[in-house]
């Protein structure tokens, strides 16, 4: 599996405001706390460890 | 005085004029009375002038208000003004665009064409000042009157008071020689945001506040950037944490920028201190002169109900959006179209009074479509939290570098119209595609011989059959619906793509408002009558 950096959101302002109130009224370090949970949550769903590798490249 | 202006008038196109119902022993009654002569209140007496309805709109003042708000005005808003008659003058008037463009900084992460496709006879956009918008409209309800509509607007003829009763309203007014009373048997409030009809009857505006104030500045200058929408976030001439410009006809740009919540009003509309902004963003040696310059915030919010009665709001007296997706002007056209058929068939007793709910369910879910998109962008723009910064700064980041993540900038998705799904009166689909011109949808435009279908969908309600006779007309409890008929050979590519699709034939049928109704394989007209009975809110007979 090759790391998609092509749009691939079927509703990207969807999931935005999702993720926003994801993080409502949350303190920073909860946002913070919510977010490295999230991450951990996607990595798995992606599996492969190259893919995931890719992936932290792009972030950086 | 008895009457005091709140803002200077720009064109002062209906004067006051002293009106025999002023003089009435007892009030005259009136089958119409439109409350606001704004774009909104201008398309709805229009539209329902054009009927064959006896129309008052009364305004408050004498024109068209001094200053710079809509500029820019949709495919739909033009298509509706087609039909209506000054669609081509405003596209000849107007600047057409479809292109915009996002930068963070000094570069460009993010563009988008609106229209990219051919076949339509309006463009996406045209920017043209809301002033001559309304100039239009007015110069097409003057047109309509030369041809015998009874229409007529009152400038300088405020509402002040309302007694709405289940058999109609009493309406208070005042003019400059003071006051008259008059009765209507329906009044469409489309008295703007602050809306006087809608505090009369003590009805509440629930929504939110955006913490920022947005400047905005129209210069005149020549100068040869291309039509399209330009955006900065954080711009690198700093005039704003984000900026815009965009043209308009005659030379004139609007430039808008993002100033911040806590400021100095006064400090800030000073014209040095705008000329900084405006000169730090076009750099020095730009000549240009300062036109017209506000500041302004931004709320998200409508009423609970669009029908109260036997009033009904219309326009942003009823829902406003930030205007980041031009939404505003453009739905209220939108809402003054949908009300206007639904009205003249219940006023001529062709369809039960609830029709008018169907205009309340369809336009709150059109205004809770552009409520939730307008707050999208804004809080896009200005990040309500440290948190919905960093994201919105991250995506901003991401999408210089990476494709997937310019989808996620948003400096504004623009008004496209609201196709009413879910909602009852449509149906049944027996086709399943395409999903562009589903029952609900607002019509797709194709070319037809040398025209566009939107031309031949004038106003009723219409069969057409694709490749399938249709009779030229067909009565269905006193509504004639007009039959249209293109063979295959006529059917263009384009037309047959956005409404054939994969099939070879089928029959649609279309309302006065240019939406899709229902659409078949083949034609049976027990099926087209049903579909009629149930647009009409008939359908539990
Ligand atoms: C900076 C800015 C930019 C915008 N840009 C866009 C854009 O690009 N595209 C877009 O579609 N929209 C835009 N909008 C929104 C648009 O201006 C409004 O949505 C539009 O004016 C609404 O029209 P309306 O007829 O419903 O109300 P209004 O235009 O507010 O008209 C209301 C009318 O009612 C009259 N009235 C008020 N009280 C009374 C009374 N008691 N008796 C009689 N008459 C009365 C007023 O004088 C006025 O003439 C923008 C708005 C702003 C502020």
């Amino acid at each position: 599996m090759t790391l998609n950096l092509e749009p691939n959101l079927s509703d990207p302002d969807g999931f935005y405001e999702a993720l926003l109130k994801a993080h409502e009224g949350l303190s920073d370090k909860e946002s913070v706390e919510l977010n490295a949970r999230l991450v951990l949550v996607l990595a798995n769903q992606i599996g492969d460890p190259d893919t995931l590798a890719a992936a932290i490249e792009a972030a950086k | 005085m008895t009457l005091q202006g709140r803002y200077p008038v720009a064109l002062r196109l209906y004067p006051y004029r002293r009106s025999d119902d002023q003089d009435a022993a007892t009030p005259a009654r009136h089958p119409v009375v439109v409350a606001g002569g704004g774009p909104t209140g201008l398309a709805a007496a229009l539209d329902l002038g054009r009927k064959g309805h006896r129309v008052v709109v009364l305004d408050d003042h004498e024109g068209v208000g001094l200053g710079s708000r809509a500029i820019c005005f949709s495919k739909r808003t033009l298509e509706i003004a087609h039909r209506l008659g000054p669609g081509p003058g405003m596209l000849d008037g107007g600047v057409i665009w479809q292109k915009g463009r996002v930068f963070r900084d000094r570069d460009e992460i993010y563009s988008f064409d609106l229209l990219p496709e051919e076949g339509h006879r309006y463009p996406a956009f045209i920017n043209l000042s809301q002033v001559q918008f309304e100039k239009f409209l007015f110069e097409a309800i003057e047109h309509a009157r030369a041809d015998g509509a009874e229409i007529e607007i009152r400038g300088g003829n405020r509402v002040d008071a309302l007694d709405a009763s289940p058999d109609g309203i009493r309406i208070e007014v005042m003019t400059p020689e003071g006051a008259y009373s008059l009765e209507a048997d329906w009044l469409i409030a489309c008295d703007g945001a602050r809306s006087p009809v809608r505090n009369m009857l003590g009805l509440g505006f629930k929504g939110r506040v955006f913490e920022d104030n947005f400047l905005i500045a129209d210069v005149r200058m020549t100068a040869d950037f291309p039509t399209e929408r330009w955006f900065w976030f954080e711009p690198w001439f700093r005039s704003g944490d984000s900026a815009l410009l965009h043209k308009q006809p005659d030379d004139i740009w609007r430039i808008d920028f993002q100033i911040g919540w806590d400021i100095d009003r006064d400090q800030e509309l000073k014209e040095e201190n705008i000329l900084a902004r405006v000169d730090a963003m076009l750099g020095t040696g730009v000549e240009y002169e300062l036109v017209w310059s506000s500041i302004y915030t931004f709320q998200c919010r409508r009423m609970e109900r669009f029908r109260h009665g036997r009033v009904l709001f219309a326009g942003d007296s009823a829902h406003q959006v930030s205007p980041y997706g031009a939404r505003g002007a453009n739905s209220g056209v939108q809402d003054a179209e949908n009300l206007a058929w639904k009205l003249d068939f219940v006023i001529g007793g062709l369809a039960p009074e609830t029709l008018l709910d169907g205009y309340d369910a369809e336009r709150i879910h059109a205004a809770d479509e552009n409520i939730l998109n307008s707050t999208r962008s804004t809080d896009f723009l200005t990040p309500k939290s440290e948190i919905s910064r960093t994201f919105r700064d991250a995506v901003l980041t991401l999408a210089a570098r990476h494709a997937f993540a310019r989808p996620l900038v948003n400096s504004g998705r623009l008004s496209v119209p609201c196709a009413y799904d879910g909602l009852p009166g449509f149906g049944p689909d027996m086709l399943r595609q395409p999903a562009r011109s589903r029952p609900g949808a607002p019509a797709p435009d194709a070319p037809v011989g040398d025209g566009y279908l939107l031309d031949l969908l004038g106003g009723e309600f219409t069969l057409l059959g694709l490749g399938l006779d249709v009779p030229e007309s067909t009565q269905v409890d006193g509504i004639s619906v007009a039959g249209l008929a293109l063979s295959d050979a006529s059917i263009s590519d384009l037309l047959r793509e956005r409404y054939l699709g994969e099939t070879a034939s089928a029959a649609y049928l279309f309302r006065p408002d240019q939406h899709v109704v229902a659409r078949w394989r083949e034609l049976d007209l027990e099926a087209v009558r049903t579909s009629v009975r149930n647009a009409v809110g008939k359908g539990g007979e």
